[in-house]
Protein backbone atom coordinates (compact mmCIF):
# COMPACT_ATOMS: atom_id res chain seq x y z
CA UNK A 1 0.00 0.00 0.00
CA UNK A 2 2.74 2.98 0.61
CA UNK A 3 4.32 1.41 -1.40
CA UNK A 4 2.27 2.46 -4.47
CA UNK A 5 2.02 5.58 -2.59
CA UNK A 6 5.77 5.87 -2.91
CA UNK A 7 5.55 5.27 -7.05
CA UNK A 8 2.79 7.39 -7.20
CA UNK A 9 4.82 10.35 -5.78
CA UNK A 10 8.13 9.25 -7.82
CA UNK A 11 5.96 8.96 -11.04
CA UNK A 12 4.74 12.64 -10.48
CA UNK A 13 8.10 13.89 -10.21
CA UNK A 14 9.17 11.89 -13.47
CA UNK A 15 5.96 12.70 -15.22
CA UNK A 16 6.79 16.76 -14.21
CA UNK A 17 10.66 16.81 -15.58
CA UNK A 18 9.55 14.56 -18.76
CA UNK A 19 6.38 16.35 -19.77
CA UNK A 20 7.74 19.93 -20.69
CA UNK A 21 10.75 18.20 -22.80
CA UNK A 22 8.46 15.84 -24.52
CA UNK A 23 6.05 18.47 -25.49
CA UNK A 24 9.26 20.43 -26.78
CA UNK A 25 9.95 17.85 -29.13
CA UNK A 26 6.76 17.37 -30.42
CA UNK A 27 6.19 21.23 -31.23
CA UNK A 28 8.94 21.47 -33.45
CA UNK A 29 6.89 18.56 -35.96
CA UNK A 30 3.92 21.40 -36.06
CA UNK A 31 3.03 23.89 -37.92
CA UNK A 32 2.25 27.56 -36.68
CA UNK A 33 -1.70 26.77 -37.04
CA UNK A 34 -1.29 23.56 -34.55
CA UNK A 35 0.74 25.43 -32.19
CA UNK A 36 -1.51 28.31 -31.83
CA UNK A 37 -4.36 25.38 -31.64
CA UNK A 38 -4.65 23.26 -28.32
CA UNK A 39 -0.71 22.59 -26.96
CA UNK A 40 -1.87 19.40 -26.22
CA UNK A 41 -2.62 17.81 -29.80
CA UNK A 42 -0.23 15.68 -31.62
CA UNK A 43 1.52 16.94 -34.37
CA UNK A 44 -0.76 16.29 -37.78
CA UNK A 45 2.14 15.17 -39.85
CA UNK A 46 5.78 14.40 -39.20
CA UNK A 47 7.00 17.63 -40.43
CA UNK A 48 10.65 18.45 -40.78
CA UNK A 49 10.98 21.80 -41.97
CA UNK A 50 11.51 23.47 -38.73
CA UNK A 51 14.60 21.45 -37.87
CA UNK A 52 16.32 22.53 -41.38
CA UNK A 53 15.23 26.30 -40.68
CA UNK A 54 16.70 25.87 -37.16
CA UNK A 55 19.86 24.27 -38.57
CA UNK A 56 20.30 27.63 -41.21
CA UNK A 57 18.35 30.22 -40.81
CA UNK A 58 18.45 30.66 -37.09
CA UNK A 59 22.37 28.98 -37.49
CA UNK A 60 22.08 26.62 -34.87
CA UNK A 61 24.47 24.39 -36.83
CA UNK A 62 27.15 27.45 -36.01
CA UNK A 63 26.47 27.74 -33.01
CA UNK A 64 26.66 23.74 -32.02
CA UNK A 65 30.22 24.06 -34.11
CA UNK A 66 31.17 27.53 -32.27
CA UNK A 67 30.07 25.72 -28.91
CA UNK A 68 31.92 22.30 -29.75
CA UNK A 69 35.38 24.23 -30.43
CA UNK A 70 35.25 26.47 -27.43
CA UNK A 71 34.64 23.84 -25.22
CA UNK A 72 36.95 21.52 -26.55
CA UNK A 73 39.98 23.65 -26.29
CA UNK A 74 38.37 24.91 -23.25
CA UNK A 75 38.33 21.80 -21.37
CA UNK A 76 41.28 20.22 -22.90
CA UNK A 77 43.29 23.55 -21.11
CA UNK A 78 41.71 23.24 -18.16
CA UNK A 79 42.67 19.90 -17.42
CA UNK A 80 46.04 20.07 -19.20
CA UNK A 81 47.07 23.01 -16.96
CA UNK A 82 44.87 22.43 -13.81
CA UNK A 83 46.49 18.90 -13.61
CA UNK A 84 49.90 20.31 -13.56
CA UNK A 85 49.51 22.90 -11.44
CA UNK A 86 47.38 20.48 -8.80
CA UNK A 87 50.27 18.03 -9.23
CA UNK A 88 52.92 20.12 -8.56
CA UNK A 89 51.35 21.66 -5.81
CA UNK A 90 50.07 18.63 -4.40
CA UNK A 91 53.50 16.18 -4.82
CA UNK A 92 56.47 18.95 -4.18
CA UNK A 93 57.32 20.69 -1.30
CA UNK A 94 58.88 24.78 -2.10
CA UNK A 95 58.84 27.64 -0.57
CA UNK A 96 55.43 29.29 -1.63
CA UNK A 97 53.70 25.88 -1.89
CA UNK A 98 50.78 26.63 0.62
CA UNK A 99 50.84 30.73 -0.59
CA UNK A 100 50.20 29.41 -4.05
CA UNK A 101 47.13 26.59 -3.42
CA UNK A 102 45.31 29.15 -1.03
CA UNK A 103 45.28 31.86 -4.11
CA UNK A 104 44.15 29.43 -6.14
CA UNK A 105 41.45 28.17 -4.09
CA UNK A 106 40.92 31.67 -3.15
CA UNK A 107 39.00 32.02 -7.18
CA UNK A 108 36.39 29.64 -5.48
CA UNK A 109 34.53 32.32 -3.03
CA UNK A 110 33.94 34.87 -5.94
CA UNK A 111 30.51 35.13 -7.88
CA UNK A 112 32.04 36.38 -11.50
CA UNK A 113 29.69 38.78 -11.51
CA UNK A 114 31.90 40.91 -8.92
CA UNK A 115 34.67 39.99 -12.23
CA UNK A 116 32.31 40.92 -15.01
CA UNK A 117 32.46 44.85 -15.83
CA UNK A 118 36.60 44.77 -14.94
CA UNK A 119 37.19 41.58 -17.26
CA UNK A 120 35.44 43.00 -20.80
CA UNK A 121 38.07 45.76 -20.21
CA UNK A 122 40.88 42.98 -19.13
CA UNK A 123 39.95 41.00 -22.89
CA UNK A 124 39.71 43.97 -24.89
CA UNK A 125 43.16 45.03 -23.31
CA UNK A 126 44.54 41.82 -24.33
CA UNK A 127 42.82 42.26 -27.99
CA UNK A 128 40.66 39.01 -27.38
CA UNK A 129 37.30 40.54 -27.57
CA UNK A 130 34.86 38.76 -29.79
CA UNK A 131 37.19 35.73 -29.94
CA UNK A 132 37.34 32.03 -29.60
CA UNK A 133 40.65 32.23 -28.50
CA UNK A 134 39.79 35.18 -25.56
CA UNK A 135 36.82 32.52 -24.42
CA UNK A 136 38.47 30.14 -24.25
CA UNK A 137 41.26 31.18 -21.95
CA UNK A 138 39.12 33.08 -20.14
CA UNK A 139 37.04 29.48 -19.58
CA UNK A 140 40.42 27.51 -18.45
CA UNK A 141 41.09 30.53 -16.01
CA UNK A 142 37.73 30.56 -14.36
CA UNK A 143 37.68 26.62 -14.33
CA UNK A 144 41.36 26.45 -12.56
CA UNK A 145 40.17 26.97 -8.75
CA UNK A 146 37.93 23.65 -8.40
CA UNK A 147 40.17 21.85 -11.11
CA UNK A 148 43.25 22.49 -8.68
CA UNK A 149 41.70 22.02 -5.34
CA UNK A 150 39.87 18.89 -6.20
CA UNK A 151 42.85 17.40 -8.48
CA UNK A 152 45.59 17.95 -5.58
CA UNK A 153 43.01 16.48 -2.93
CA UNK A 154 43.24 13.62 -5.65
CA UNK A 155 47.28 13.95 -6.69
CA UNK A 156 47.32 13.70 -2.61
CA UNK A 157 46.36 10.15 -2.30
CA UNK A 158 48.21 8.45 -4.83
CA UNK A 159 51.02 6.18 -3.40
CA UNK A 160 54.10 7.47 -3.18
CA UNK A 161 55.99 4.47 -3.87
CA UNK A 162 55.44 3.88 -7.82
CA UNK A 163 56.50 7.49 -8.36
CA UNK A 164 59.66 7.05 -6.75
CA UNK A 165 60.77 3.70 -7.85
CA UNK A 166 60.45 6.00 -11.46
CA UNK A 167 62.23 8.39 -10.72
CA UNK A 168 64.92 5.71 -8.85
CA UNK A 169 64.55 4.16 -12.72
CA UNK A 170 66.06 7.66 -14.33
CA UNK A 171 62.55 8.70 -15.23
CA UNK A 172 62.56 12.85 -15.35
CA UNK A 173 59.99 14.73 -13.34
CA UNK A 174 57.80 15.51 -16.66
CA UNK A 175 57.89 11.86 -17.45
CA UNK A 176 56.90 10.58 -14.12
CA UNK A 177 54.03 12.73 -14.32
CA UNK A 178 52.60 12.23 -17.84
CA UNK A 179 53.64 8.18 -17.84
CA UNK A 180 52.91 7.57 -14.39
CA UNK A 181 50.74 10.20 -12.57
CA UNK A 182 48.46 11.07 -14.96
CA UNK A 183 47.19 7.36 -15.96
CA UNK A 184 46.87 6.72 -11.61
CA UNK A 185 44.79 10.26 -11.66
CA UNK A 186 42.15 8.26 -14.20
CA UNK A 187 39.62 8.54 -12.36
CA UNK A 188 39.65 11.84 -10.47
CA UNK A 189 40.25 12.88 -14.29
CA UNK A 190 37.51 11.59 -15.54
CA UNK A 191 35.41 13.04 -13.11
CA UNK A 192 36.60 16.61 -13.05
CA UNK A 193 36.84 16.34 -16.66
CA UNK A 194 32.40 15.62 -17.03
CA UNK A 195 32.25 18.54 -14.55
CA UNK A 196 34.52 21.29 -16.84
CA UNK A 197 32.71 20.04 -20.03
CA UNK A 198 28.95 20.58 -18.52
CA UNK A 199 29.92 23.87 -16.93
CA UNK A 200 31.73 25.20 -20.23
CA UNK A 201 29.08 23.75 -22.74
CA UNK A 202 26.33 25.58 -20.56
CA UNK A 203 27.65 28.44 -19.87
CA UNK A 204 26.18 31.85 -20.72
CA UNK A 205 27.35 34.45 -18.67
CA UNK A 206 30.91 34.81 -19.94
CA UNK A 207 30.40 34.65 -24.00
CA UNK A 208 27.17 36.66 -23.43
CA UNK A 209 29.55 39.27 -22.33
CA UNK A 210 32.79 38.61 -24.29
CA UNK A 211 31.36 37.24 -27.68
CA UNK A 212 28.46 40.57 -27.83
CA UNK A 213 30.41 42.34 -31.09
CA UNK A 214 30.30 39.12 -32.94
CA UNK A 215 27.24 37.06 -33.81
CA UNK A 216 28.93 34.83 -36.66
CA UNK A 217 31.24 33.65 -33.18
CA UNK A 218 28.08 33.03 -30.98
CA UNK A 219 27.70 29.77 -28.76
CA UNK A 220 24.77 27.75 -28.79
CA UNK A 221 22.93 29.59 -25.26
CA UNK A 222 23.48 33.07 -26.40
CA UNK A 223 22.34 31.41 -29.90
CA UNK A 224 19.03 30.02 -28.55
CA UNK A 225 18.41 33.00 -26.02
CA UNK A 226 18.66 35.10 -29.84
CA UNK A 227 16.09 32.97 -31.30
CA UNK A 228 13.38 33.13 -28.49
CA UNK A 229 13.59 36.67 -28.94
CA UNK A 230 13.57 36.82 -32.24
CA UNK A 231 10.68 34.12 -32.91
CA UNK A 232 8.28 37.17 -31.02
CA UNK A 233 8.63 39.00 -34.05
CA UNK A 234 8.91 36.70 -36.98
CA UNK A 235 6.60 34.27 -35.47
CA UNK A 236 8.37 30.67 -36.51
CA UNK A 237 7.59 28.86 -33.29
CA UNK A 238 8.24 26.02 -34.80
CA UNK A 239 11.83 26.44 -35.74
CA UNK A 240 12.46 27.78 -32.04
CA UNK A 241 11.10 24.39 -30.39
CA UNK A 242 13.08 22.55 -33.35
CA UNK A 243 16.33 24.83 -32.37
CA UNK A 244 15.65 23.89 -28.62
CA UNK A 245 15.02 19.99 -29.65
CA UNK A 246 18.58 20.04 -31.45
CA UNK A 247 19.98 21.75 -28.45
CA UNK A 248 18.53 18.88 -25.88
CA UNK A 249 19.12 16.11 -27.92
CA UNK A 250 23.26 15.68 -28.01
CA UNK A 251 22.85 16.62 -24.62
CA UNK A 252 20.69 13.63 -23.51
CA UNK A 253 22.60 11.20 -25.64
CA UNK A 254 25.54 12.09 -23.97
CA UNK A 255 23.75 11.97 -20.81
CA UNK A 256 22.23 8.26 -20.97
CA UNK A 257 25.41 7.03 -22.17
CA UNK A 258 27.32 8.56 -19.30
CA UNK A 259 25.14 9.07 -16.84
CA UNK A 260 26.75 6.85 -13.79
CA UNK A 261 30.21 9.05 -14.47
CA UNK A 262 28.13 12.24 -14.87
CA UNK A 263 25.95 11.54 -11.35
CA UNK A 264 28.95 10.67 -9.89
CA UNK A 265 31.16 13.53 -11.29
CA UNK A 266 28.76 16.13 -10.33
CA UNK A 267 27.83 14.91 -7.04
CA UNK A 268 31.16 14.05 -5.87
CA UNK A 269 32.41 17.35 -6.57
CA UNK A 270 29.85 18.69 -4.31
CA UNK A 271 30.77 16.89 -1.65
CA UNK A 272 34.52 17.31 -1.43
CA UNK B 1 71.80 19.43 -9.49
CA UNK B 2 69.06 17.73 -9.08
CA UNK B 3 67.55 20.03 -6.82
CA UNK B 4 67.66 22.67 -8.94
CA UNK B 5 66.37 20.74 -11.72
CA UNK B 6 63.25 20.13 -9.30
CA UNK B 7 62.63 23.54 -8.84
CA UNK B 8 62.56 24.52 -12.55
CA UNK B 9 60.11 21.95 -13.01
CA UNK B 10 57.78 23.15 -10.44
CA UNK B 11 58.28 26.76 -11.83
CA UNK B 12 57.50 25.17 -15.59
CA UNK B 13 54.72 23.27 -14.34
CA UNK B 14 52.91 26.45 -12.60
CA UNK B 15 53.79 28.79 -14.96
CA UNK B 16 50.92 29.33 -17.63
CA UNK B 17 48.15 28.49 -15.10
CA UNK B 18 49.41 30.79 -12.68
CA UNK B 19 50.21 33.79 -15.04
CA UNK B 20 46.64 33.10 -16.94
CA UNK B 21 44.53 32.97 -13.47
CA UNK B 22 46.02 35.98 -12.34
CA UNK B 23 45.34 37.67 -15.67
CA UNK B 24 42.00 36.51 -16.07
CA UNK B 25 40.31 36.21 -12.58
CA UNK B 26 42.43 37.91 -10.08
CA UNK B 27 43.56 41.13 -11.75
CA UNK B 28 39.22 41.84 -12.39
CA UNK B 29 38.42 40.81 -9.12
CA UNK B 30 40.99 43.37 -7.38
CA UNK B 31 40.06 46.17 -10.35
CA UNK B 32 36.34 45.51 -9.46
CA UNK B 33 37.46 46.52 -5.56
CA UNK B 34 39.00 49.72 -6.49
CA UNK B 35 36.49 50.82 -9.16
CA UNK B 36 33.59 50.26 -6.60
CA UNK B 37 35.20 53.51 -5.37
CA UNK B 38 35.17 55.40 -8.81
CA UNK B 39 32.43 56.83 -11.14
CA UNK B 40 33.97 55.50 -13.98
CA UNK B 41 32.10 55.31 -17.12
CA UNK B 42 34.00 52.21 -19.23
CA UNK B 43 35.74 54.66 -21.86
CA UNK B 44 36.74 58.01 -20.17
CA UNK B 45 40.61 58.16 -19.78
CA UNK B 46 40.09 59.90 -16.40
CA UNK B 47 38.94 57.63 -13.35
CA UNK B 48 37.94 60.20 -10.72
CA UNK B 49 37.75 58.82 -7.04
CA UNK B 50 34.54 59.14 -5.40
CA UNK B 51 34.91 57.42 -2.20
CA UNK B 52 32.18 55.47 -0.79
CA UNK B 53 29.80 57.46 -2.61
CA UNK B 54 28.81 54.63 -4.76
CA UNK B 55 28.00 52.45 -1.43
CA UNK B 56 26.01 55.60 -0.69
CA UNK B 57 24.19 55.51 -3.56
CA UNK B 58 23.22 51.95 -3.14
CA UNK B 59 21.09 52.86 0.08
CA UNK B 60 18.94 54.83 -1.69
CA UNK B 61 18.57 53.10 -5.11
CA UNK B 62 15.50 51.47 -5.22
CA UNK B 63 16.22 48.48 -7.64
CA UNK B 64 18.93 47.53 -5.24
CA UNK B 65 16.28 47.27 -2.27
CA UNK B 66 14.27 45.48 -4.88
CA UNK B 67 17.02 42.88 -5.80
CA UNK B 68 17.87 41.99 -2.46
CA UNK B 69 14.27 41.82 -1.28
CA UNK B 70 13.92 39.10 -4.46
CA UNK B 71 17.04 37.76 -2.95
CA UNK B 72 15.56 37.39 0.26
CA UNK B 73 12.60 35.44 -1.02
CA UNK B 74 14.62 32.81 -3.24
CA UNK B 75 17.11 32.69 -0.43
CA UNK B 76 14.08 31.72 2.67
CA UNK B 77 12.13 29.39 -0.55
CA UNK B 78 14.60 27.88 -2.93
CA UNK B 79 16.63 25.79 -0.28
CA UNK B 80 13.70 24.99 1.63
CA UNK B 81 11.47 23.20 -0.87
CA UNK B 82 14.18 21.94 -3.13
CA UNK B 83 15.59 19.88 -0.23
CA UNK B 84 12.19 19.45 1.01
CA UNK B 85 11.53 17.35 -2.27
CA UNK B 86 15.03 15.82 -2.62
CA UNK B 87 15.04 14.18 0.32
CA UNK B 88 11.59 12.51 0.36
CA UNK B 89 12.02 11.37 -3.18
CA UNK B 90 15.56 10.20 -2.13
CA UNK B 91 14.70 8.54 1.06
CA UNK B 92 11.71 6.75 -1.32
CA UNK B 93 14.02 5.47 -3.71
CA UNK B 94 16.46 3.92 -1.34
CA UNK B 95 14.29 3.15 1.38
CA UNK B 96 10.67 3.35 0.08
CA UNK B 97 10.86 -0.66 -0.36
CA UNK B 98 10.20 -0.74 3.34
CA UNK B 99 12.35 -3.43 6.01
CA UNK B 100 12.75 -6.41 4.36
CA UNK B 101 14.65 -9.67 4.94
CA UNK B 102 18.04 -8.40 3.92
CA UNK B 103 17.74 -4.70 5.03
CA UNK B 104 16.06 -1.69 3.60
CA UNK B 105 15.80 -2.00 -0.39
CA UNK B 106 14.83 0.68 -2.58
CA UNK B 107 11.72 0.74 -4.39
CA UNK B 108 11.23 -1.29 -8.01
CA UNK B 109 12.74 1.29 -11.04
CA UNK B 110 14.55 3.77 -8.57
CA UNK B 111 17.59 3.67 -11.63
CA UNK B 112 15.44 4.76 -14.03
CA UNK B 113 13.76 7.49 -11.59
CA UNK B 114 17.17 8.43 -10.86
CA UNK B 115 18.00 8.74 -14.29
CA UNK B 116 15.04 11.20 -15.24
CA UNK B 117 15.12 13.13 -11.99
CA UNK B 118 18.74 14.67 -12.84
CA UNK B 119 18.49 14.99 -16.50
CA UNK B 120 17.85 18.84 -16.46
CA UNK B 121 20.79 19.35 -14.26
CA UNK B 122 23.07 18.71 -17.51
CA UNK B 123 21.21 20.98 -19.43
CA UNK B 124 22.02 24.47 -19.80
CA UNK B 125 19.96 27.52 -17.91
CA UNK B 126 19.52 29.70 -20.52
CA UNK B 127 18.03 26.66 -22.23
CA UNK B 128 15.78 26.23 -19.37
CA UNK B 129 14.86 29.44 -19.30
CA UNK B 130 13.70 29.44 -23.50
CA UNK B 131 11.54 26.62 -22.61
CA UNK B 132 9.80 27.83 -19.89
CA UNK B 133 9.02 31.03 -21.57
CA UNK B 134 7.30 28.84 -23.41
CA UNK B 135 5.25 26.62 -21.09
CA UNK B 136 4.13 29.71 -19.12
CA UNK B 137 2.94 31.57 -22.16
CA UNK B 138 -0.07 33.59 -20.60
CA UNK B 139 -2.57 32.79 -23.76
CA UNK B 140 -3.94 29.05 -23.93
CA UNK B 141 -0.76 28.49 -26.38
CA UNK B 142 1.11 27.90 -23.38
CA UNK B 143 0.78 24.09 -21.89
CA UNK B 144 0.08 25.08 -18.27
CA UNK B 145 -2.74 27.41 -19.39
CA UNK B 146 -3.39 24.74 -22.18
CA UNK B 147 -3.88 22.64 -19.20
CA UNK B 148 -5.95 24.72 -17.53
CA UNK B 149 -8.28 26.14 -19.90
CA UNK B 150 -9.61 22.24 -20.30
CA UNK B 151 -10.15 22.52 -17.11
CA UNK B 152 -12.15 25.78 -17.89
CA UNK B 153 -9.84 27.77 -15.61
CA UNK B 154 -9.02 31.48 -17.44
CA UNK B 155 -5.53 31.49 -18.30
CA UNK B 156 -2.91 32.81 -15.94
CA UNK B 157 -0.04 35.62 -16.49
CA UNK B 158 2.46 33.41 -14.57
CA UNK B 159 5.28 35.73 -15.62
CA UNK B 160 2.95 38.74 -16.22
CA UNK B 161 1.37 38.90 -12.61
CA UNK B 162 3.72 41.01 -10.72
CA UNK B 163 2.82 38.63 -7.71
CA UNK B 164 3.26 35.54 -9.53
CA UNK B 165 6.64 35.94 -11.23
CA UNK B 166 9.10 35.55 -8.99
CA UNK B 167 7.32 32.33 -7.72
CA UNK B 168 7.28 31.04 -11.38
CA UNK B 169 11.11 31.84 -11.69
CA UNK B 170 11.56 29.76 -7.94
CA UNK B 171 9.52 27.44 -9.53
CA UNK B 172 12.09 26.49 -12.66
CA UNK B 173 14.78 26.45 -10.33
CA UNK B 174 13.43 23.72 -8.02
CA UNK B 175 12.39 21.89 -11.05
CA UNK B 176 15.93 21.75 -12.64
CA UNK B 177 17.82 21.70 -9.32
CA UNK B 178 16.03 18.81 -7.30
CA UNK B 179 17.67 16.02 -8.98
CA UNK B 180 21.40 17.00 -8.76
CA UNK B 181 20.07 16.92 -4.40
CA UNK B 182 18.16 13.66 -5.24
CA UNK B 183 21.35 12.02 -6.24
CA UNK B 184 23.81 13.49 -3.77
CA UNK B 185 21.56 12.33 -0.73
CA UNK B 186 20.79 8.98 -2.06
CA UNK B 187 24.53 8.72 -1.84
CA UNK B 188 24.71 10.26 1.85
CA UNK B 189 21.72 7.57 2.24
CA UNK B 190 23.36 4.86 0.98
CA UNK B 191 26.54 5.08 3.05
CA UNK B 192 24.21 4.89 6.00
CA UNK B 193 25.13 1.03 7.53
CA UNK B 194 21.82 -1.61 6.91
CA UNK B 195 21.81 -2.69 10.51
CA UNK B 196 20.76 0.83 11.93
CA UNK B 197 17.52 0.66 9.65
CA UNK B 198 17.02 -3.09 10.76
CA UNK B 199 17.61 -2.26 14.44
CA UNK B 200 15.13 0.09 14.47
CA UNK B 201 12.10 -1.72 12.17
CA UNK B 202 12.74 -4.90 14.81
CA UNK B 203 11.99 -2.24 17.38
CA UNK B 204 8.26 -1.62 15.25
CA UNK B 205 9.47 1.43 13.78
CA UNK B 206 7.63 2.88 10.83
CA UNK B 207 8.82 4.63 7.38
CA UNK B 208 8.19 8.11 8.66
CA UNK B 209 9.64 7.65 12.18
CA UNK B 210 13.21 5.98 10.16
CA UNK B 211 13.09 9.08 8.42
CA UNK B 212 13.42 11.60 10.93
CA UNK B 213 14.70 9.25 13.87
CA UNK B 214 17.58 7.52 11.81
CA UNK B 215 18.06 8.99 8.34
CA UNK B 216 17.54 12.59 8.70
CA UNK B 217 20.01 13.33 11.45
CA UNK B 218 22.90 10.84 9.42
CA UNK B 219 22.14 13.56 6.72
CA UNK B 220 23.09 16.27 8.28
CA UNK B 221 26.51 17.40 6.98
CA UNK B 222 24.86 16.24 2.98
CA UNK B 223 22.11 18.56 3.62
CA UNK B 224 24.10 21.34 4.87
CA UNK B 225 26.37 21.25 2.01
CA UNK B 226 23.33 21.35 0.00
CA UNK B 227 22.06 24.49 1.74
CA UNK B 228 24.66 26.44 0.89
CA UNK B 229 24.84 25.54 -2.93
CA UNK B 230 21.21 26.02 -3.06
CA UNK B 231 21.74 29.79 -1.02
CA UNK B 232 24.40 30.36 -3.58
CA UNK B 233 22.09 29.77 -6.30
CA UNK B 234 19.40 31.97 -4.53
CA UNK B 235 22.08 35.11 -4.97
CA UNK B 236 22.78 34.16 -8.26
CA UNK B 237 19.77 33.02 -11.40
CA UNK B 238 21.46 35.60 -14.12
CA UNK B 239 21.04 33.35 -16.85
CA UNK B 240 16.99 32.09 -15.84
CA UNK B 241 15.84 35.64 -15.03
CA UNK B 242 17.60 37.35 -18.12
CA UNK B 243 16.25 34.82 -20.23
CA UNK B 244 13.06 33.96 -18.49
CA UNK B 245 11.93 37.60 -16.94
CA UNK B 246 13.60 40.03 -19.45
CA UNK B 247 16.44 42.25 -18.77
CA UNK B 248 14.87 45.02 -16.16
CA UNK B 249 13.42 41.55 -14.34
CA UNK B 250 9.53 42.58 -15.39
CA UNK B 251 7.06 43.02 -14.41
CA UNK B 252 7.52 46.18 -12.49
CA UNK B 253 11.22 44.42 -11.29
CA UNK B 254 9.05 41.98 -9.73
CA UNK B 255 12.00 39.62 -10.49
CA UNK B 256 14.76 41.82 -10.44
CA UNK B 257 17.76 40.45 -8.54
CA UNK B 258 21.47 41.94 -8.41
CA UNK B 259 23.37 40.32 -11.40
CA UNK B 260 21.42 40.75 -13.74
CA UNK B 261 21.18 44.66 -12.56
CA UNK B 262 25.19 44.39 -12.72
CA UNK B 263 25.13 43.62 -16.24
CA UNK B 264 22.74 45.90 -17.19
CA UNK B 265 24.60 48.86 -15.32
CA UNK B 266 28.00 47.85 -16.74
CA UNK B 267 26.63 46.89 -19.84
CA UNK B 268 23.62 49.23 -20.75
CA UNK B 269 24.55 52.19 -18.89
CA UNK B 270 27.99 52.06 -18.59
CA UNK B 271 28.16 52.81 -14.77
CA UNK B 272 31.08 50.66 -14.26
CA UNK B 273 31.94 51.78 -11.10
CA UNK B 274 28.83 51.72 -9.87
CA UNK B 275 27.94 48.46 -11.41
CA UNK B 276 31.35 47.36 -9.39
CA UNK B 277 30.25 48.33 -6.04
CA UNK B 278 27.36 46.69 -6.48
CA UNK B 279 29.70 43.73 -7.22
CA UNK B 280 31.32 44.46 -3.94
CA UNK B 281 27.80 44.15 -1.99
CA UNK B 282 26.35 40.91 -3.81
CA UNK B 283 30.11 39.32 -2.95
CA UNK B 284 29.60 40.30 0.63
CA UNK B 285 26.00 39.14 1.12
CA UNK B 286 27.36 35.72 -0.67
CA UNK B 287 30.17 35.12 1.75
CA UNK B 288 27.99 36.53 5.06
CA UNK B 289 25.56 33.77 4.23
CA UNK B 290 27.77 31.07 3.46
CA UNK B 291 29.61 31.89 6.90
CA UNK B 292 26.28 32.35 8.87
CA UNK B 293 24.89 28.69 7.49
CA UNK B 294 28.12 27.06 8.94
CA UNK B 295 28.18 28.84 11.80
CA UNK B 296 24.16 28.21 12.68
CA UNK B 297 24.37 24.78 11.65
CA UNK B 298 27.55 23.75 13.45
CA UNK B 299 26.72 20.99 15.38
CA UNK B 300 28.38 17.88 17.44
CA UNK B 301 28.92 15.31 14.08
CA UNK B 302 26.78 12.38 14.79
CA UNK B 303 29.54 9.88 15.00
CA UNK B 304 28.49 6.29 13.13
Amino acid sequence: MLSGLSHVALAVWALLIIAPLLWTFLASFKNNTEIFGDPLRLPGELRLDAWGRAWDTAHIGQYMLNTVIVVFFGTAGTMVFGSMAAYVLARFSFAGNRLIYYYFVAGLAFPVFLALGPLFFVVRQVGLLNSHAGLVLVYIAYSLPFTVFFLAAFFRTLPEAVAEAAMIDGASHTRTFVQIMVPMARPGLVSITIFNVLGQWNQYLLPLVLLAGDPDKWVLTQGIARISTLAGYEADWPALFAALSITILPVMVVYIVFQRQIQSGLSSGALK
Amino acid sequence: MRRWRTYGFVAAFLAVPLVLYTVFVISPYVQAFQLSLTSWNGYSSVVAYVGLDNFGRLFGDEVFWQALRNHGIMLLTLPVVTIAIALFLAFLLNLGGGPSGDGMRGLWGSRFYRVVFFFPQVLAVAVVGVLFQAIYRPDEVGVINGVLARLGVEPVGWLIEPGLALWSVIAVMVWQGVGFYVVLFSAGMAAIPKDYFEAAALDGAGRVRLFFSITLPLLRDTVQVGWIYLGIAALDGFALIQVLAGDKGEPDGATTILPVTIYNTAFSYQKVGYASAMGVALFFLTVTFAVLTLRTTRRERVEL
